[in-house]
């Protein structure tokens, strides 16, 4: 029989179904791959007690008959979801021993379908950064190892921010799937850089109510998986309307699951010419070519399209999002949860909170946040940045009014890097990652990172599709098309356990 | 534009983040290297562009004004760092 942790998350479902595993021996099998891998520090905290009571109480279920869509599939939560007594950190010092009394939304709609939980994921300090260098629980390794001029490098490569332990975790085969978070590319960069597929939706599917909160106006909650059809599964559950929060949308969620397989004959697909940069890696522009063929194979149309205003969308991001940043931190200041440093009055009490309970990554975006909020500077900066944003959105509406169903780019303008090798001087160069992935969030649209083939070096490499407002059905029938296409890529032997 | 180390000042203290004297430059640099970042948006032109505030055509949803929740002060105080009955405790604020 092939070990509990190698299928993916869809057969471990129909395993369960069919009663050939319990979800006692599939949980336990991913809570001892988890303890053999503390050197990929994917875990803030594990909670395998915990998932092995759900566990029991799910093979109970499975046993009378009473079964959810998730019955017993053990998943990894990003530590920026709160979780009901089990401690929540947003990998920040700041929070410290922050223990929600509450569950975020997105999480009890996986526990309601019976999924359980192995422990808390890792992440950039509040999901600000792209390599999950920025934790104030320490980095996560990728468990990928690229190949240098003597064969297989021992440098430690990064999984991609801000959702680097959910996907370092999914690509280790350390849990079945786990939720991410999507504020400018953190569910859909980590995804590249490891080899899986994540899923941002469209703003509004999934509830934001429960997860900690960095750029409200862009945050979505989405999957992390091995498989397009894994990552479908998932987001059926997590989708839905929450009148806990007024930007979640009362519409039906699909059957995404059902996508999967559909003809994308006739289907038209758009290419946009500016994401074309000045200085695209010849592999990266190459990947791109090899995903049209694959989508004109499978019957669709290919049509060039201009979204001219791509090029503003990262600076005007890293002005909305630190502005957004700057107002929902407000609330750390030492009085109601977390940390609090002693001060001389309230005020220094504040700042001595806020200076040392937050890392420099997040300081630096609260201040320019701040700055650009400023009085003198809002019309300058945040007013102008919001226009900017329209001139985005409006690209994509064109696009798609022209009928086109879905859009083709590279995920990222390269593969992973290792520990320590981008932005300690200029924090602008780490920023770039997103610059395939961030006008996605401005304009609200759903995207999809799925792999498509390995770099010169050895490492993964993926495209991204982008989709109407809530049509991720037509992302994952086009997603699963290219996944048919596309080479398998091979992780590493486990060297970390 | 650019800012200058009385400026770095004013933000940190606007954003209750207390910075040491010897941090100020460096985060001086790292500031200026953003704004010159989003420089570039100085140039496109945005006259008759209306500023963007919902990605959907939603309007805000409000719900009855009554109350919905309530009675639980316990959990609301339970991860204070100081408390005192039902109270938050914080340094004197008047003097």
């Amino acid at each position: 029989m092939t070990e509990p942790t190698h299928l993916t998350l869809s057969q471990a479902r129909d395993a369960l179904k069919a009663r050939t595993l319990s979800s006692t021996e599939l949980t336990q099998a991913h809570i001892d791959a988890i303890d053999r891998a503390g050197a990929l520090n994917c875990f803030i905290t594990k909670t395998p007690e915990l998932a092995l009571d759900c566990a029991k109480e799910s093979d109970a279920r499975i046993a009378r008959g009473a079964a959810g869509p998730l019955e017993g599939l053990p998943l990894g939560i990003k530590d920026l979801y709160c979780t009901k007594g089990v401690r929540t950190t947003a990998a920040s010092r700041i929070l410290d021993d922050f223990t929600p009394t509450y569950e975020s939304t997105v999480s009890a709609n996986l526990w309601r379908d019976g999924a359980l939980m192995l422990g808390k994921l890792n992440l950039d300090e509040f999901a600000m950064g792209s390599s999950n260098e920025t934790s104030a629980f320490g980095p996560v390794v990728s468990p990928w190892r690229r190949k240098g001029a003597n064969g297989i490098d021992d440098a430690k490569i990064v999984p991609g921010g801000s959702s680097g332990g959910s996907s370092a975790a999914v690509a280790a085969h350390l849990c079945l799937g786990a939720t991410a978070t999507d504020t400018g590319g953190s569910i859909r960069q980590p995804a590249a850089f490891t080899g899986t597929v994540g899923v941002k939706p469209t703003y509004g599917r999934c509830s934001r109510w429960g997860v900690v909160a960095f750029a409200s106006s862009l945050d979505q909650a989405g999957p992390i998986t091995r498989t397009v059809r894994d990552a479908a599964i998932m987001l059926r559950s997590m989708a839905g309307h929450d009148p806990k929060d007024t930007t979640s949308v009362d519409a039906p969620v699909p059957d995404y699951e059902a996508a999967i397989g559909a003809s994308v004959k006739g289907r038209r697909i758009g290419v946009p010419k500016e994401y074309r940069l000045e200085g695209l890696s010849p592999e990266i522009a190459a990947l791109w070519d090899q995903g049209v063929a694959w989508l004109k194979d499978a019957g669709a149309e290919i049509v060039e399209i201009s979204l001219p205003h791509t090029r503003h969308a990262l600076p005007a991001y890293y002005i909305i999002a630190p502005a957004e940043a700057s107002s929902n931190l407000a609330r750390y200041d030492g009085v109601r949860y977390g940390l609090r440093e002693k001060g001389r009055d309230i005020t220094d009490m504040y700042e001595k909170t806020r200076a040392k309970g937050f890392g420099a990554e997040v300081r630096r975006r609260v201040m320019i946040g701040t700055y650009v909020l400023s009085a003198g500077y809002y019309d300058a900066y945040y007013v102008r940045a919001q226009k900017i944003r329209s001139l985005i959105k409006r690209d994509f509406d064109l696009a798609f009014a022209g009928g086109v169903d879905a859009v083709l780019t590279p995920a990222t303008p390269s593969p992973a890097f290792a520990l320590g090798e981008k932005g300690s001087s200029d924090p602008v160069e780490m920023y770039l990652n997103d610059v395939f992935t961030v006008t996605v969030n401005m304009a609200g649209l759903p995207g999809l990172a799925l792999p498509a083939g390995l770099s010169g070096n050895g490492l993964p490499l993926a495209l991204q599709l982008i989709g109407r407002p809530f049509e991720e059905e037509t992302l994952f029938a086009l997603a699963a098309a290219l996944e048919q296409a596309a080479p398998k890529i091979k992780l590493p032997a486990a060297w970390w356990s | 534009m650019s800012v200058d180390s009385a400026v770095v000042r004013r933000i940190a203290h606007l954003s209750r983040i207390a910075v040491e004297d010897e941090e100020v430059e460096r985060l001086r640099g790292e500031l200026n290297a953003i704004l010159a970042f989003v420089e570039e948006l100085d140039a496109v032109d945005v006259s008759g562009v209306e500023p963007l505030t919902s990605v959907l055509p939603m309007k805000m949803k409000k719900r009855a004004d009554v109350v919905t929740d309530g009675g639980i002060a316990d959990d609301i105080l339970v991860n204070a760092p100081e408390r005192e009955d039902h109270f938050f405790v914080v340094p004197k604020v008047v003097e």
